[in-house]
């Protein structure tokens, strides 16, 4: 059975006069046991959709199961059974660590030693805060106890709206490595965030912008797709470069990518001439092939 | 811009209009056992001015303290047997004025006219003769015969510190939670929304009861206001007008999406109807018509005459069951109200 099922989901606000469609006709399905990343830029429509599966709101069109489950007419089941962190921080701030754990297992009829050992990884971070308030935490410390408290209950489907918005380097990387273990366990976890750089640790990535779905694919697959060479320059001046760069008729789009600009050949047999246009501009250059990675792929596809 | 531009020319009409302590056609009791000239005449000048309006005409002194209790009339004129002979003989006569003095002010101001409409009658009487007819005005307060203001605003305060607590509390906490995002995690779990609402409703109820008992208890001890009536009973009824509250801020709070609004609502709706029009502050009965219609919805207007009635009059519950009722009436469909309207998902 699919883990989550959403087919044709349209989500628009707003009245008559200003309507603002947040989700045109949105589908696709998500297997058990899955690590499944939406990703896409600010205002695509992550949200609306993360609320419209977790039952805070109503769709306008279209359907969607979590677990088998309606999320209009099941909404009480589903309640249930899934696990939900909202994109803004929303436990209590001025409640303790221990207390907000505790209050999440409590509304969830469990208790915290119940399912201690989903948790303990995650929770073992923050242990050592465990009487200090809440909104005194840092963004990495908030993300882990947000995790904690949702997955309090040992739900079968795991929302996460953004975890990682907001949050330095290190502690991102030590979030994903939570969700990889949370993965062994069994939980479907439906991630969304507006990085590009995290879609090649999900499962599978759908790529979404303006409501609409442009890509969903496991990331090899996305990368495998491309088909286009990509060439990274790079000189003293990058800003030249990659107004020179902009100009050629050479390439498809130039991007900065790093420390250096990506090119994308239109022929790949181009590479040569490339070479050749920008000794002609004056100045020192490095130029050197690169493969194609996941972010290469979602800029050629937001740029279509 | 509707509140900018309006709110004066209402407040003006309200103010101009409406609330005065000026009393007029105020409902009075005559006991008149020698039914002669001069008391006829005299009763005749009462009616005449604009204060009074005489509302029944009793035959014994055991009537009068039944009528008070009714809330019927606001003072009773008692003249003595044989007052025109008292007048004619002895120069000299006797009327008792007995006011309701659980209003001190409106007490205060009746018996003021009263004695003026007789002393002026006296005059009239007395001007082409040598020697002068007096006429003595006894005046007797009834339930608060120090004309202590205490007893009016005891009342009031209770109405509105209940209302502000429950109602203004209960709307801003539950509408923090829209806010901060918590109420976006609670709805997904399995806990029911109605059962949210009740928590966070329930210490408000607790924070109130120990409200109403420092009020009642400041009032006894500090005030010197006695509790003339059952306890129980005050106590049963001010839980109402609390749950009345309760039911109110919840409507409030599933109205409102910022704590501002939720604040604004609170007040402009609710404090400012139970400070003008409760009868606290201003009487309702010299209001105009269209202000009295209003006046019958503010549940504070019903709480603040039970507590009169119950705390100062000492009367019991066969008194006041058509307010207990219409607080009971209105507990249910604003609650009924405030279940319907909550919102189990986000919009």
């Amino acid at each position: 059975m699919k883990s989550v099922v959403v087919n044709n989901i349209s989500k628009r606000y707003g009245s008559k006069k200003a309507v603002t469609t947040a989700l045109r006709g949105i589908s696709f399905e998500v297997d058990k046991g899955e690590l499944f990343g939406i990703i896409g830029p600010d205002g695509a429509g992550k949200t609306s959709l993360f609320r419209i599966l977790t039952t805070l709101l109503l769709a306008e069109e279209g359907t969607a199961t979590v677990d088998g489950l309606d999320v209009v007419k099941a909404y009480k089941a589903i309640r249930q059974r899934v696990g939900y962190m909202p994109g803004r921080f929303s436990l209590y701030q001025d409640l303790t660590v221990k207390e907000n754990l505790d209050f999440f297992a409590t509304i969830f009829n469990t208790s915290v030693e119940e399912n201690y050992d989903l948790i303990k990884d995650i929770y073992s971070q923050i242990e050592p805060f465990k009487d200090r308030k809440a909104g005194k935490l840092s963004g990495g410390m908030k993300q882990k106890l947000a995790l904690s408290c949702a997955l309090i209950h040992r739900p079968s489907v795991l929302f996460l709206d953004e975890p990682t918005t907001g949050v330095d380097a290190v502690s991102r990387k030590e979030f994903w490595e939570m969700l990889r273990k949370l993965k062994e366990q069994q939980i479907t976890i439906l991630v969304s965030t507006p990085y590009m750089d995290e879609a090649s640790l999900c499962d599978k990535v759908a790529l979404i912008q303006s409501g609409k779905i442009l890509s969903i694919d496991t990331p090899e697959g996305v990368v495998r797709s491309f088909g286009k060479k990509i060439i990274a320059v790079k000189s003293s001046n990058m800003l030249n470069l990659l107004a020179d760069l902009k100009k050629t008729e050479l390439l498809e789009d130039a991007y900065p990518f790093g420390e250096y600009h990506h090119a994308v050949l239109k022929n790949e047999s181009n590479e040569h001439e490339l070479k050749n246009y920008l000794q002609q501009k004056g100045y020192p250059f490095e130029i050197k092939g690169t493969d194609p990675n996941i972010e290469d792929c979602f800029m050629a596809l937001m740029k279509n | 811009m509707f509140i900018l531009l309006g709110m004066p020319v209402v407040q003006i009409i309200i103010f101009g209009f409406a609330l005065t302590n000026e009393v007029k056609n105020s409902k009075i009791a005559i006991l008149d056992p020698s039914k002669d000239a001069a008391t006829t005449s005299l009763i005749a000048q009462m009616e005449a001015s604009r204060y009074f309006e005489v509302d029944q005409v009793i035959h014994s002194a055991e009537e009068i303290e039944p009528i008070f209790k009714k809330g019927k009339i606001k003072l009773a004129v008692i003249f003595p047997a044989n007052f025109n002979e008292d007048l004619q003989h002895f120069n000299k006569a006797q009327v008792q004025l007995i006011a309701d003095a659980s209003d001190p002010n409106v007490a205060n101001t009746l018996t003021n006219y009263a004695t003026a409409v007789i002393m002026d009658y006296q005059n009239r009487i007395t001007s082409d003769r040598k020697l002068p007819y007096t006429i003595n005005t006894e005046m007797r307060m009834l339930y608060n015969p120090e004309l202590k203001g205490a007893y009016n605003f005891v009342p009031g305060v209770m109405a509105m510190v209940l209302l502000l607590v429950c109602t203004m509390m209960t709307a801003i906490t539950i509408v923090r939670e829209k806010e901060m995002g918590t109420m976006e995690i609670m709805l997904v779990s399995p806990m029911k929304p109605f059962r949210i609402v009740i928590a966070k409703a329930v210490p408000y109820l607790l924070l109130s009861s120990v409200n109403i008992a420092s009020i009642l208890l400041l009032s006894v001890f500090v005030l010197d206001v006695p509790i003339n009536g059952s306890l129980v009973l005050l106590v049963f009824e001010s839980l109402l007008f609390t749950l009345v509250s309760l039911a109110l801020g919840l409507l409030i709070s599933s109205k409102a999406e910022s704590q501002q609004t939720a604040m604004f609502i609170s007040l402009v709706a609710l404090f400012l109807p139970t400070v003008m029009l409760s009868g606290f502050m201003f009487p309702v009965e010299n209001m105009p018509l269209p202000l009295r219609t209003v006046s019958n919805i503010v549940p504070a207007k019903w709480y603040y005459s039970i507590v009169k009635s119950v705390m100062i009059k000492g009367i019991g519950l066969h008194a006041v069951w058509k307010e207990t009722l219409i607080l009971m009436g209105m507990l249910v469909f604003f609650l009924g109200l405030a279940i319907k309207n909550f919102k189990i998902r986000l919009a």
